[in-house]
């Protein structure tokens, strides 16, 4: 049953969808998850409230709810792809007993790892994300059925009181830029971009 | 000794380990406290969970904690990770891609199984990864052994880590602690 859901919504592409969402945002965090997923948050515009993973695979939702927890006045995007989030699925039943309404995950869902040379995860056969989420505590956790459906559950998040999870289904591209691997300078515009360091 | 769990006054309180840790997270205004639990912890997370100050909550797997507390810190609210030893061996690859090499203080404290009386075999195994992983990351850490020492260490350490923007491993030895023992 959730697998046919799962198959029925249209296969997009990461850089559109991440695109679409960077659209939306003013002074929002993006927490943006290991390889593809952050060098295509960095493709689509730097902006200092972004954060970009250089490692720590499968981090990128525990790292949002910690910026969640702390700045409950500020909305928190997770950008994460499937495979990392297979890592540390533990996180989502953490998430749901937290339950800050200002966090808003998005799993990129291509059944592969694209960047180590695109072999299925261990999911790609029948493991449905959503429903994992959902099953995890995460109720507020759905399929974007296509672009619109994405950016309406986006617009959605923004005023959610409860967490919020988007699935979308990707194709196999890879990324589209390269973030510049400097972790003390992603991390300190980051603390400048949410307003807890001023520059020198 | 740490006498048994009197949670009376705060006077009694602060004369146990599990007290002035509590105390030294408070003064240093480290809120949110993230953990995977060990029984040598019982104590001092129910006196977190019942402190209104604290954010306490356990978490599926040690490096999830790690990766909260650093975006908590990054947003502005410092913490730190409550563990023992077989947790920390899960983390070598979080330390050395986040917290390293981020400059975030991650402040850890980790119960220490696996010596002075373990039982478990596997247990004193992977007690022997422990300082191996620390020292070949050039991380700063510090076993605690003696009551009269703990404050000032956990104290001084907290404010390094936070002054220098450097992770920080304070290992709470059984002879600070009781430890676990075959009869509990």
């Amino acid at each position: 049953m959730t697998t046919t859901r799962a198959r029925n919504t249209k296969v997009m592409n990461r850089f559109d969808l991440t695109r679409r969402l960077v659209a939306k945002l003013k002074d929002e965090a993006v927490i943006g998850g290991i390889g593809n997923t952050n060098f295509d948050l960095w493709a689509a515009g730097h902006r200092p409230q972004n954060f970009y993973m250089l490692g720590s695979m499968g981090l990128a939702f525990p790292i949002a709810l910690g910026v969640a927890l702390a700045q409950p006045q500020r909305r928190v995007f997770a950008l994460e792809g499937d495979g990392s989030l297979l890592m540390q699925l533990g996180c989502l039943s953490t998430i749901a007993s937290q339950a800050p309404g200002n966090l808003t995950m998005v799993v990129m869902d291509n059944g592969i790892y694209q960047i180590t040379g695109s072999q299925p995860t261990p999911a790609a056969s029948g493991t449905d994300i959503v429903a994992v989420a959902i099953a995890s505590g995460l109720s507020n956790s759905s399929w974007a059925a296509d672009e619109d459906d994405f950016e309406r559950l986006i617009d959605q998040s923004m005023s959610a009181s409860v967490p919020t999870l988007i699935g979308v289904r990707i194709d196999d591209k890879p990324g589209t830029g390269t973030t510049r691997r400097d972790p003390v300078q992603i991390r300190e515009r980051f603390m400048e971009g949410v307003g807890v360091r001023r520059p020198f | 000794m740490a006498a048994s769990a009197e949670q009376g006054s705060a006077e009694n309180t602060q004369a146990t380990w599990y007290g002035i840790v509590q105390q030294t997270l408070k003064r240093n205004e480290i809120r949110l406290v993230p953990y995977v639990p060990d029984r040598v912890l019982t104590t001092l997370i129910k006196n977190l969970h019942a402190d209104p100050y604290f954010t306490t909550f356990p978490t599926a797997r040690e490096e999830e904690a790690v990766g909260i507390v650093s975006g908590a810190w990054m947003a502005g609210m410092r913490g730190a990770v409550l563990m023992q030893t077989s947790g920390f061996a899960t983390l070598a690859n979080v330390l050395a891609s986040l917290a390293v090499p981020y400059q975030i203080p991650l402040i850890m404290f980790v119960s220490e199984r696996g010596t002075l009386g373990e039982f478990n075999y596997g247990q004193a195994l992977v007690c022997r990864t422990m300082r191996p992983v620390l020292d070949s990351l050039a991380m700063e850490h510090h076993t605690i052994t003696r009551l009269d020492e703990l404050e000032f260490i956990t104290d001084r350490s907290i404010k390094q880590a936070i002054t220098t923007q450097a992770p920080v491993a304070l290992i709470l030895s059984p002879l600070l602690t009781g430890g676990k023992v075959f009869d509990k």
